[in-house]
């Protein structure tokens, strides 16, 4: 299973599937990580992580912790 | 009259919320906090029409349960029902914008579209179909540019047409096992609630929303009977009921936006990409971050422009402090007051209790407001959320947040605005968190204490000062550590999913006034704090019995037949001091109250009553305890008689008067005296004793001003005493492990202490490396 952690910096990504529960993962879907969106990798923080990504049109945050619940493709 | 009209402000943080807000207020605002939480709470009065008071929501993203912010909104919004809703929508940003404007639109509450920047839009050549998108959505939308003003006007009064007569009814409509389930729940749970509110509640059900259940407070019966209908729903979707919904909500803007929303560029890098590119940068990040906090941090803390540096903040700070508080206020009040034949106690009380302490919090005021100005103009640019990302992963180790690291900073200068400048991070329990621990970076104040113990002691050595530094940073992070597993800070979930907004040009209507607001919160709540603890202070030190006559300490001292000579003897033998040394303040209630509880630094090394008045004195500024020390050790504060280089002798001018010089702030006058005091009631280990005292002074509760300052930011009785005894706590165990288990080394182990101090090392420890797991729901009942 490739998670949106395994993406690489300048890919974009499809989301197959949100795994995980509560307020983190209602937290990211309330950002617009929804299944069947894209999602362009756009860089690491200096330090490794967080990543930034861009999606539904803006730059967003997350960490790779929590960016290994959601599933891609 | 009819009855006033409530609208509120409800949008996504970086919308345009605040300038909007500003703009249809303009003076009329009142500030506050939303009831028991650290949320501010602005209100104001339209400019349109005085009658309507407009209430700005947090910035949010969304209704769920799951963040403070978002429940004060929705309780707000369900609760005390506005009349309508102005929602500011970020024409830019069209899609995730259009999310928390389905919810709403659910409410049941009318509902006023602010579309902001549409000529941000234009300009990249996109193009948006409102009329239709009004059509569709079912409420009025007005185009309004926030930070012109344009279309302002119109909005709010929409808003209040709309508030009058509108009523706005979801048009989105979920697929069918949704709303199949949905239809079933309205049917049997919530038909007995307003009709407008029933769908709202239905969905909220149907999420198994825990705030909205607990409220509702259904039967057994029922409850089973729609989780049939939940689960069947989500076997069929294939996921919890919770994310389908979400899931449906962005799946229909989506559908919506298709026709409406062209877009004509893509793929091209706007300005704030450019930024960003080299902002955040995998190489330049780190070293334009240091520049960005040097920069801040010389230009309201650093050396004054009076001494060559570039800080504004500090010369300011100076001026106030010696001119406005100590010339004027101090000074001045005590001519008038004398001159108006006031007795004694009433100079001193408004001189040196009152005024001393207005002075104080005076004297920060503009360090600060240099300092919040810089903070507000990081914030509105958007450099502040790239912070929080280049530092995440440091602080997050420690149960803080990446902008934690400009409270620490600032720290360094003084906690007072160390501390406020915490209101940039959003999260409270990291807030919380960084209040708690930012007063454990030794201050400016600090510094003289710590100058006095490397002085006396230790030859004047450097590497106390570097290890005092490197005890705040070790404190702040065993105490992050700490606490995040403590039922305190359990509670609350803490997702960073942080959005980065664009880049822009700070405005400066909203910079100003959001540095105004935090300079004047201090003034106001800080102010009665340190007014009230100076007064007490000043209270005990100056007033107490001599040869059983209550009073002012000097005064009672200047009657030859009070104090008599077989008194002196009496007070000499108490205080363990030469005849010659009897001070005024050796009758002072805190003198007296000093010598008994001094015992409780028995275990520390320093048990004896000097260090405790200096430790307590200390609670009124950190300098005032090397000040103490030079009272106490029978020296003038202020200045001592001059003497000659070369010969030693005194100094006398022309007239035959002493010439007097100013006494050091590092007080090495009195470096022999303190160091033999240590050496004598620490058995001849003062280096160990002197130690363990700086250690307790650099960690424990810091000053009034800034205990005022965290009972601002922290907004509770009850957390700002736990701060404040944390913090004093955990000075007297560390300062404790450090005086037991040294003695190990240098000789004069005490086994029960030894016992206590690995006891309670193994306590530190253990709950430093137990386990820790993330929460999932909120702690505070909101």
């Amino acid at each position: 299973m490739k998670t949106l952690k395994d993406a690489k910096v300048g890919e974009t990504v499809k989301v197959v599937k949100l795994h995980g529960e509560g307020a983190v993962k209602r937290r990211i879907m309330d950002m617009g990580i929804t299944k069947g969106v894209e999602v362009f990798v756009r860089k690491l923080a200096p330090l490794g992580d967080p990543v930034e990504v861009r999606v539904r049109d803006y730059e967003l945050s997350l960490r790779k912790a929590d960016a290994e619940m959601i599933e891609v493709e | 009259m009819d009855k006033q009209i409530r609208i509120a402000l409800a949008g996504n943080p970086n919308s345009g919320k605040t300038t909007l807000f500003n703009k249809l207020t303009g003076a009329n605002q009142f500030v506050g906090n939303w009831p028991g939480v650290t949320v501010e709470k602005k209100e104001g009065k339209l400019i349109v029409d005085k009658e309507v008071v407009l209430t700005d929501l947090p910035g949010i993203y969304s209704l769920s349960p799951y963040t403070l912010e978002e429940v004060v909104a929705r309780n707000y919004l369900i609760e005390e029902k506005p009349d309508a809703i102005l929602n500011i929508v970020d024409a830019t940003n069209l899609e995730r914008n259009l999310y928390l404007t389905t919810q709403l639109v659910e409410l049941g509450i009318p509902v006023v579209i602010a579309l902001n920047m549409m000529d941000l839009v234009g300009k990249a050549g996109d193009t948006i179909n409102v009329k239709e998108l009004r059509r569709q959505l079912g409420c009025p939308i007005v185009e309004i540019s926030a930070l012109k003003g344009d279309g302002v006007r119109d909005a709010a009064k929409a808003a209040i047409e709309a508030a009058k007569t509108g009523k706005t009814l979801p048009q989105h409509r979920f697929s069918g096992p949704v709303e199949h389930a949905l239809a079933h729940i309205e049917e049997v749970t919530v038909h007995n609630l307003p009709e407008e509110q029933q769908r709202w509640y239905a969905i909220k059900v149907f999420e198994r929303d825990e705030k909205v259940l607990e409220k509702l407070q259904l039967s057994a019966e029922t409850k089973a009977h729609i989780e049939q209908d939940i689960a069947a729903a989500e076997k069929e979707m294939d996921d919890d009921a919770e994310s389908i919904i979400t899931n449906e909500r962005y799946v229909y803007i989506g559908q919506l936006l298709k026709g409406i929303y062209k877009k004509k560029g893509k793929g091209q890098l706007s300005a704030s990409d450019k930024i960003d590119k080299i902002v955040t940068n995998r190489f330049l990040a780190l070293p334009i971050f240091a520049a960005v906090m040097f920069l801040v941090y010389a230009l309201s803390m650093g050396t004054s422009i009076a001494d060559g540096g570039i800080a504004l903040g500090t010369f300011l700070t100076d001026w106030a402090n010696d001119v406005l508080g100590e010339a004027w206020l101090t000074e001045g009040s005590r001519a008038i007051l004398e001159g108006w034949g006031a007795a004694p106690w009433l100079v001193g009380l408004i001189s040196d209790g009152i005024f001393a302490g207005v002075g104080a919090v005076l004297g920060f005021v503009p360090q600060m407001l240099v300092l919040f100005l810089m903070l507000c103009l990081l914030e509105d640019c958007g450099y502040m959320a790239r912070i929080a990302f280049i530092m995440d992963r440091i602080f997050r180790r420690f149960g803080l947040s990446g902008k934690s690291f400009i409270p620490m900073l600032v720290g360094t200068g003084c906690g007072i605005p160390g501390v406020m400048a915490s209101r940039t991070i959003e999260n409270e329990r990291d807030r919380r968190m960084t209040i708690m621990t930012t007063t454990f970076i030794p201050c400016g104040a600090k510094m003289p204490i710590i100058g006095l113990i490397a002085g006396a002691l230790f030859g004047g050595s450097t590497w106390v000062a570097t290890s005092a530094y490197f005890i705040g940073i070790a404190a702040i992070v065993i105490s992050g550590i700490m606490l995040k597993k403590t039922k305190m800070f359990a509670g609350d979930p803490a997702p960073f999913v942080m959005e980065l907004p664009a880049y822009h040009v700070p405005a400066w209507g909203n910079v100003l006034r959001g540095t105004w607001e935090r300079g004047w919160s201090f003034i106001k709540r800080a102010g009665t704090v340190i007014v009230l603890s100076s007064i007490i202070i000043w209270f005990l030190s100056g007033f107490g019995t001599v040869n059983g006559r209550f009073g002012m300490v000097d005064e009672l001292y200047g009657d030859e037949t009070v104090v008599t000579d077989e008194y002196v003897a009496v007070v000499a033998e108490r205080m363990g001091i030469p005849e010659d040394e009897v001070e005024p303040m050796d009758d002072s209630i805190l003198a007296h109250v000093a010598q008994p509880v001094s015992v409780i630094f028995k275990p520390l090394g320093f048990g004896d009553w000097k260090p405790a008045v200096a430790t307590v004195t200390g609670l009124v500024a950190k300098e005032d305890v090397v000040g103490t020390f030079g009272v106490l050790y029978n020296f003038d504060a202020r200045a001592e008689q001059a003497v000659d280089e070369e010969t030693g002798e005194l100094l006398f001018d022309e007239d035959g008067e002493p010439v007097m010089e100013e006494l050091e702030e590092n007080g090495d006058q009195i470096w022999a005296n303190v160091a033999a005091d240590f050496n004598d009631f620490s058995g001849g280990h003062g280096k160990l004793a002197a130690y363990s005292f700086m250690i307790f002074n650099l960690l424990c509760a810091p000053c009034f001003a800034a205990i005022g300052a965290i009972k601002r930011e922290m907004n509770s009785r009850k957390w700002t005493w736990f701060a404040i005894a944390y913090q004093c706590g955990f000075a007297y165990v560390i300062a404790l492990i450090v005086w037991q288990l040294g003695r190990l080394f240098v000789g004069g182990m005490n086994v029960v202490g030894l016992i206590a101090a690995l006891i309670l090392l193994a306590l530190l420890c253990w709950q430093l490396f137990k386990p820790y797991r993330e929460a999932q729901k909120l702690a505070v009942q909101v």
